[in-house]
């Protein structure tokens, strides 16, 4: 998991104005050719900011989304599951590690990363500000929202920056595992007891709209983002990756006996496109912006880690040391 | 031999590894730093893999499946040592948990390593591989905060101060202590608080922290014998909270 459905911030041309244009046309060749573009390399200082705030939130997102999950480790039913669900939100924890030191490798370090994000300053996968009420909500973490990820990342790695393209390879191996996982707890949810079928019913269709927010707004309303495509920041739009995940996943729900909670929902097999009900926007960029069901919740978990452990980083902190950005 | 000493010793260690792991797995998310979240994450895993492991060879022996035993008992059925079932606290408090546990542990494991009961034996020799690196965590973090700063230093000496009569309860004896020995199942409770105490006042003087642990301490005992504080049954009851809904169900 869990990165998905990046802000990115409005950007302004004249930031790009004041780039050396002999530079910038050599960045955008490099790029076109295929190249990475790695930590010491010129690059436009618009590129080396949005990266910072895309590497960033998802870092951010693998730490917060460990939260709702890592609630049921302490109850998940029986050996199997205990022992899997710990080693899955741990590769998520070593995914917001590997994630910060790629950022860091851009100039921002992991404890100002960090502030950022207790602060306010700095977004996370939305979702995870909605609340995981029962182990079938879990389940469906692990299957769908994952799954959503992997959609979202598989197109990232793609990308041009060496280092986040680098992590987001070895996360995405690690991914393929987390939907197994997954797939297997809502697999054995819906063969189950009634009671056991009726929580996953009910947890897909709490989970339902905000997982069709995952992805990000509607490409009709959603900022524009030629530049970061033509220097493969974005890869993938968020329409597209949406349409992805439906194709992909509406079907095997259904197969697992489940249904989904959109009357509209229906493949348009002449366009070959999924069609859905709109996504309540408005909701999305009240949640984004701080209130959301978890919002608060997630926000103080973190700060309250923070602060107790700040004593631990003042004492392992050598002043004698010198700040070392990771070098990939 | 009669397999009901073997079966206390084996529930013991089973029920220690459960618990701490289990409190050590609360750890996830919350950790003072990304690394260390992740280390007692792993550790904890080891742990809760190991109780398995344990109760895997008790119902051999005919106990229930692991599953019941570890899901379906109350508290005074549970025979971990009171140590292991205090909540997290403060990273100081639960730094020293580990160190005082996993010494002990490790050392329980190196001597059962030639236990006459070969499938204990077998385990044994397996995990003592893992707690290796267990002990060498504690180590690690104890000799870098243990040389800090002044903060880190109180903290750890307040714990430790607190936890060393809790740790002396590890080494609670059972009935079966005698027959355990001369049946050559395990070298005892004994010869274990031997070791560990070399151990840890090996790495004690490796820190700035006081190297003289009380001696007329009084160890918190009872835990061998289903005796708890009340912290032990609302653990239990949150980690089955799940299983309870329909023991017999598929999950």
């Amino acid at each position: 998991m869990y990165g998905g459905g990046n802000v990115f911030e409005p950007m302004k041309v004249k930031e790009l104005a004041d780039e050396d244009p002999i530079l910038l046309k050599e960045f955008q060749d490099r790029i076109d050719r295929g190249e990475k573009i790695e930590p010491t390399d010129w690059m436009p200082e618009l590129y080396r900011k949005q990266l910072i705030r895309m590497i960033e939130q998802h870092a951010h997102s693998e730490i917060i989304g460990a939260l709702p999950e890592g609630t049921w480790i302490t109850r998940a039913p029986g050996f199997k599951r205990k022992m899997a669900l710990m080693a899955k939100v741990q590769d998520e924890v070593g995914h917001a590690q590997l994630l910060y030191s790629a950022a860091e490798t851009l100039g921002k370090p992991r404890e100002a990363m960090i502030d950022d994000l207790i602060n306010g300053r700095s977004k996370y996968s939305n979702i995870f500000n909605y609340p995981a009420f029962t182990w079938a909500d879990s389940c469906f973490i692990s299957w769908l929202v994952d799954a959503g990820a992997i959609v979202n990342q598989l197109a990232n790695a793609k990308g041009s920056y060496g280092p986040y393209v680098r992590a987001l390879d070895r996360i995405c191996k690690e991914e393929s595992f987390h939907l197994k996982y997954g797939h297997d707890c809502v697999a054995s949810l819906a063969a189950g007891t009634p009671s056991q079928r009726k929580w996953m019913q009910e947890a897909i269709d709490r989970w339902w709209a905000p997982m069709m927010m995952f992805f990000g707004p509607s490409d009709k309303i959603s900022v524009h983002s030629e530049i970061l495509i033509k220097w493969k920041v974005k890869m993938a739009s968020n329409d597209a990756m949406r349409q992805q995940f439906l194709d992909m996943y509406v079907p095997k729900i259904w197969e697992l006996g489940f249904t989904i909670p959109d009357p509209l929902l229906r493949k348009n097999e002449e366009e070959d496109k999924w069609e859905i009900t709109e996504p309540d926007w408005d909701e999305f960029k009240r949640v984004i912006n701080g209130d959301g069901p978890c919002n608060k919740e997630r926000l103080a978990v973190r700060r309250i880690a923070e602060e107790r452990g700040k004593w631990v980083r003042e004492a392992i902190n050598r002043k004698s040391e010198k700040y070392m950005v990771p070098l990939a | 031999m009669d397999n009901q000493a073997a079966i206390e010793l084996l529930y013991k260690m089973a029920d220690d590894d459960l618990i701490i792991g289990h409190r050590n797995s609360e750890w996830t998310g919350v950790g003072p730093i990304l690394e260390e979240d992740i280390s007692f994450s792993s550790m904890a895993q080891d742990k809760i893999g190991h109780s398995w492991g344990l109760y895997k060879i008790l119902h051999q022996l005919g106990e229930s499946e692991p599953d019941l035993v570890a899901f379906t008992r109350n508290a005074e059925q549970f025979h971990n040592c009171q140590m292991v079932e205090f909540p997290i606290g403060e990273y100081d408090f639960s730094l020293i948990r580990h160190f005082l546990f996993d010494y002990a542990d490790y050392h329980r494991f190196e001597m059962l390593e030639n236990s006459s009961l070969t499938g204990l034996a077998q385990l044994a020799r397996k995990i003592k591989g893992e707690i290796k690196y267990h002990i060498l965590h504690a180590r690690t973090w104890m000799k870098n905060l243990g040389n800090s700063t002044d903060e880190a230093k109180e903290r750890l000496q307040r714990s430790l101060d607190t936890l060393y009569p809790m740790a002396l309860g590890i080494f609670e004896k059972s009935p079966y202590e005698d027959q355990l020995i001369s049946d050559g199942v395990f070298g005892g409770e004994e010869a274990l608080q031997t070791r560990w105490l070399d151990s840890i006042m090996e790495v004690l003087r490796l820190t700035d922290l006081n190297h003289t642990l009380d001696s007329a301490a009084s160890p918190l005992i009872g835990g061998r014998m289903g005796k708890h504080t009340d912290h032990l049954q609302p653990l239990l009851d949150e980690m089955s909270e799940v299983v309870r809904t329909d023991p017999t169900a598929e999950w």
